[in-house]
């Protein structure tokens, strides 16, 4: 990352984001130390807001803040320049590809770059922002990033609130508490859809551990 | 208010919270020993539990010393967070999310209203004003299924957790009799008394606790600890009411009677909705403690009556 880019990512994050995710909406975290905090690793969430990269990625302290990379849909986030500068520059998301024109081989090859380099990526496996207290079915995505690589493992990560603190298409921030419970990386699986299933599982099962009645 | 210029170490609000620093002192070296002699059962709870106190005491009294306005605005603060956990737990409809956001606006308008010690309005703006504009605000959203809930969800939470606890800052500003600068102490002296009925009802309690008193509600309130901790509270107020508050000695041991019941019927209040809704603590703010609901929870019934108890015989 650009130095200057860098700062503005820090001042970004210490004076706004951080403060906003700490006191007008607030944490309740389960399993921390289950964060992976060294990459090369992925994350995967639920996905209800736009705020949900922003909870996860103020998990992590500001000095790593540059080696956690959200990978993006590529046709939203990259939509017109200043948000293409925004995303790209400061947050430091990986554009991907969703139209499924893309070639499978190469359709990765930022995230594995990221990896290798020993950067945390956050996926959310639903592929768009659902509805709240509504999984979508997952995509394969994770599986396929992951299946030729010993070093990395995914970790399921469920956030409730935010999808009533600013859901899809709406502009009003309401404050409420977050939870974000933290699993068990799932294992390496033998195909798609056993990887799929268990991390579905996983999701639902730490779901349970929601404080916060408001999706 | 305390002038920071003639910083005078002797006023019986210093020497309060001097004392209370020492206590805290005292606890945490206490429990740090406990801890490295092994003989408690969860130690980290415990040791969280001091540095959660250290944080809630460090920011009280950064507030006090700071002056009138930035206690106002801590204890604004401290509604807000209770109002917010409250809305995280129970259960409300996304189409409330606007009526919410009036909800939370209450906050600065209450507690503006304390700054200006206009008390008529503080009154009656939240059970009359905002109870019925927040009524009108959720028809206007057109959803009638579960109405009647989510009002009565939304009226009750902001009642406890900005009306109730509004009064805690509206001490402050109250005029005693020729007094203006009594309102620290009485803010003092209501929270610790609030806070120390909590400690003694819980140690009473584990002490010689046999008989509950509302098992279905909270299995750890048993009639010792509640007469325990009326006890002593009682008579903890009367040693230190005529010395940090306006009151003499026998209105100071009846307010530390009226804070002890009152505290204890707050505690149970919160209780009653944590089973209502299946969790154990309402937040993770405080460590140890659990959220801001559980610390407060006393704290929210204590504040308004012992509020109208001193201005109806003092003011």
């Amino acid at each position: 990352m650009h130095k200057l880019n860098r700062l503005i990512q820090l001042l970004f994050f210490a004076v706004l984001v951080k403060p906003l995710v700490l006191i007008i909406l607030g944490l309740n975290i389960r399993n921390k130390k289950g964060l992976p905090m060294e990459g090369p690793a992925v994350i995967m969430a639920n996905h209800n807001s736009h705020l949900d990269t922003m909870v996860l990625m103020s998990l992590f302290p500001l000095r790593k803040m540059h080696k956690v990379r959200p990978v993006a849909a590529a046709d939203y986030f990259l939509k017109n320049r200043w948000m293409a500068w925004f995303s790209l520059k400061i947050i430091g998301i990986i554009p991907l590809e969703r139209t499924g024109k893309a070639d499978r081989d190469t359709l990765f090859n930022e995230c594995h770059d990221a990896l290798d380099k020993g950067e945390i990526l956050v996926l959310f496996p639903e592929g768009s922002r659902g509805l709240p207290d509504q999984m979508s079915t997952l995509k394969k995505g994770v599986y396929h990033l992951i299946k030729d690589r010993d070093d990395v493992s995914a970790v399921p990560i469920v956030m409730n609130g935010l999808g009533f603190a600013l859901p899809k298409g709406e502009g009003l921030l309401v404050p409420v508490n977050v939870d974000v419970i933290v699993g068990q990386a799932i294992d390496h699986s033998p195909n798609a859809d056993v990887f799929i299933d268990s991390t579905t599982k996983a999701f639902t099962q730490l779901k349970e551990f929601c404080i916060t009645k408001q999706s | 208010m305390i002038d920071l210029s003639e910083f005078d170490f002797f006023h019986p609000v210093y020497l309060t919270m001097a004392l209370v620093l020492g206590v805290l002192v005292f606890a945490h070296i206490t429990s740090y020993c406990l801890v490295k002699l092994n003989k408690i059962k969860s130690p980290e709870e415990l040791l969280l539990r001091i540095k959660s106190w250290w944080w809630i005491i460090g920011l009280l009294f950064f507030s006090i010393l700071s002056g009138l306005t930035a206690s106002i605005i801590l204890i604004a603060f401290i509604s807000f967070l209770a109002l917010k956990e409250y809305l995280s737990i129970v259960p409300t409809r996304q189409s409330d999310r606007r009526v919410i956001f009036w909800a939370y606006l209450t906050i600065p308008i209450q507690y503006y209203l304390v700054s200006i010690n206009w008390y008529g309005l503080f009154n009656i703006f939240i059970p009359v004003y905002v109870f019925l504009v927040l009524s009108v605000r959720m028809v206007l959203t057109g959803k009638n299924s579960g109405f009647i809930h989510s009002v009565g969800v939304l009226h009750w939470g902001v009642m406890l957790t900005v009306y109730s606890v509004s009064h805690v800052a509206y001490l402050l500003v109250l005029p005693i009799g020729e007094l203006t600068d009594t309102g620290f102490g009485l803010m003092l002296f209501l929270i610790m008394m609030t806070q120390l009925n909590d400690v003694c009802q819980y140690l009473f309690g584990k002490l010689l606790g046999r008989r509950k008193i509302i098992p279905a509600v909270s299995p750890n309130k048993t009639w010792a600890g509640f007469i325990g901790g009326v006890i002593s509270i009682t008579i903890l107020s009367g040693g230190i009411g005529p010395f940090l508050t306006p009151m003499d000695i026998q209105f100071s041991v009846l307010a530390g009677f009226v804070i002890a019941v009152t505290g204890f019927f707050g505690d149970v209040t919160i209780s009653s909705v944590k089973r209502d809704l299946q969790i154990k603590d309402s937040g993770q703010l405080l460590p140890g403690h659990g959220g801001i609901l559980d610390r407060i929870d006393s704290l929210m019934f204590t504040a308004p009556l012992f509020f109208h108890f001193v201005r109806y015989f003092y003011a």
